[in-house]
């Protein structure tokens, strides 16, 4: 069997800048596998712009913010493996992969990164009634159908779901000539960033409706028409408030969710609210070795995030790889609550933390002139006022281990929001 | 006085900016948290701009698109005039980053440029 120090799953932005972090952290023998065709992931097919301002202090679009992290897996000469799918990994750090010139492989690994990235939201995950006629697409297939092969999925577009690629889809169906209609949104807020709504939809009069969801597709061999319908507060479609669109497509982007498979059958403790695995401040799941990063851990809001878990996984990984673990660490949870869904970490050991720490959350509704508060225990830590909230968009909050230090008997950390 | 509200595109933050405008002249911008917020609001509300990302065609690549954009930001009124245009572009494998893919795009005097790397097939 081959051996690496550590093998990362998956060469998307979260592997890339895990492999450049470890790499410069003083570990040698990596290996990343990635199931497409080149390094870059996703990104290869977000051709927009607005990626790496806080990174490169730059705006570039998806593809080229993915080429500056190839480069530099490619002047370390970092190994990777193309259009290679890895099949399973066990909590003894064994990653099954196949491929087409190697076949099926095993690889004993010292460390794992998990870099998966995430999925969208199915037709079949949404129970949306009608017949199933071809021109129904997740809005991240489009997105490839257009960018990257060449094709037009349709001419009359319908859009259920306000999520970023949804709206970054209707104005590029709209640059490629086709009329976007309308974009339904089952919640009373849109789940996209507010820039992505003013410039993909309000330039160019396409129609957000807030609180709507698809009631019916019609259409046998191919979509004919979608019907729309409002919904009331427990989003249930009310009755007479139906539109009918005539149209060739339905795009759905309606979320995404964390791409766990092979961490779940390793045995990784995944969390129900993000849907990615629970990690405490190094980003290591219950398996020891094992790190995730990127959106298999919860799905980000902007690409800079993702560089700057990935970099912490990496240079974590790498400690772990380089020293081992300091079992006995004292663990503090951090509690979500007021309004947090979620943290990641979930978890600190005051004692293993770097000097600081960034725990990132999302918010369960949109909020104004609330404040994040943190409580170590019962005092109070620190409040930043936030004039809105949306649960489309990440929260952080940093905390250090200077502070931890002067709470040698803390129990619980908590994270909330209250009126500002 | 008039005031405009807006919402910053120069970064996914999407700051809420408070333009006042009187006679014609920006007043004063509230809302931003940089400078390009500043400077976003006042573009706006006088003139304006966008960058255009789309693809053109690549013969001989290892992918039959490439991504592109304009190399820095048009006219609102001139996005069509540009995506028009760039369907009868078809660029020759290999392409770099930075390669103009066409030059003075619907006469903007703004070249579109290549955002992805296309090797030969």
């Amino acid at each position: 069997m081959k051996t690496y120090d550590l093998v990362i799953v998956g060469g998307g932005p979260a592997g890339l800048a895990a492999a450049v972090s470890a790499r410069d952290n003083g570990i040698e023998s990596i290996l990343i596998i990635e199931r497409d065709r080149e390094l870059g992931g996703i990104l290869n097919q977000c051709i927009h712009n607005g990626f790496g301002l806080h990174t490169f202090k730059e705006e570039l679009t998806g593809p080229e913010y993915a080429a500056r992290f190839a480069a530099q897996v490619y002047e370390r000469g970092i190994e990777y493996k193309l259009n290679t799918m890895v099949m399973d990994i066990t909590d003894d750090k064994v990653v099954t992969a196949m491929n087409r010139t190697d076949g099926l492989f095993e690889i004993q690994a010292k460390a794992i990164i998990l870099a998966m990235g995430c999925r969208e939201r199915s037709r079949g995950a949404l129970n949306i009634p009608g017949y199933r006629p071809a021109g129904i697409y997740s809005a991240g297939t489009a997105q490839r159908l257009v960018n990257m092969e060449g094709f037009m999925p349709g001419k009359r577009v319908v859009i259920l779901g306000s999520g970023d690629i949804g709206l970054i889809m209707a104005r590029r169906m709209t640059f490629e000539g086709a009329k976007v209609l309308v974009v339904a949104e089952l919640m009373p807020y849109s789940g996209g960033l507010k820039r992505n709504i003013v410039q993909c939809l309000d330039d160019f009069d396409i129609p957000l409706k807030l609180s709507h969801t698809v009631v019916d597709i019609e259409g046998k061999e191919r979509v004919e028409a979608v019907v729309i319908a409002e919904v009331g507060p427990d989003r249930r479609p009310i009755p007479g408030t139906e539109i009918r669109y005539e149209c060739d497509t339905l795009l759905l982007s309606c979320g995404l969710l964390p791409e766990n498979e092979l961490s779940r059958s390793a045995g990784v403790t995944l969390s129900p609210i993000t849907s990615g695995p629970v990690v405490n401040d190094s980003l290591e799941t219950n398996i020891d070795g094992v790190f995730a990063c990127g959106n298999v851990l919860h799905v980000h809001d902007l690409v800079d995030y993702v560089s700057q878990e990935a970099a912490a996984a990496g240079k974590n990984a790498a400690k772990y790889i380089l020293s081992g673990k300091n079992s006995e660490a004292k663990e503090v949870q951090i509690f979500p609550e007021g309004g947090v869904r979620y943290t990641v970490p979930a978890t600190v050991r005051p004692t293993e933390m770097d000097d600081t720490l960034t725990v990132r959350f999302r918010v369960a509704d949109v909020y104004k002139n609330r404040a994040i508060v943190t409580y170590f225990d019962n005092v109070e830590i620190s409040r930043r006022k936030r004039p809105v909230m949306a649960p489309g968009e990440m929260e952080q909050v940093i905390l250090t281990k200077a502070k931890l230090a002067e709470f040698p008997d803390l129990e619980r950390i908590t994270i909330t929001l209250e009126e500002a | 006085m008039e005031t405009r509200e807006l919402i910053c595109i120069g970064c996914p933050l999407g700051c809420p900016l408070t333009v006042t405008v009187e006679n014609n002249e920006v007043t004063s911008v509230t809302g931003n948290t940089c400078p390009r917020g500043d400077a976003y609001a006042r573009k706006e509300v006088t003139n304006p701009t966008r960058i255009v990302t789309s693809t053109v065609r690549v013969s001989g690549g290892v992918s039959p698109m490439v991504s592109c954009k304009t190399a820095s930001d048009i006219p609102k009124g001139k996005i069509f005039a540009v995506t028009e245009s760039l369907k009868e572009v078809c660029v020759k494998a290999p392409v770099a980053i930075g390669d103009v893919v066409l030059a003075n795009a619907a006469g903007t005097g703004v070249d579109v440029i290549a955002t992805k790397n296309i090797e030969k097939a």
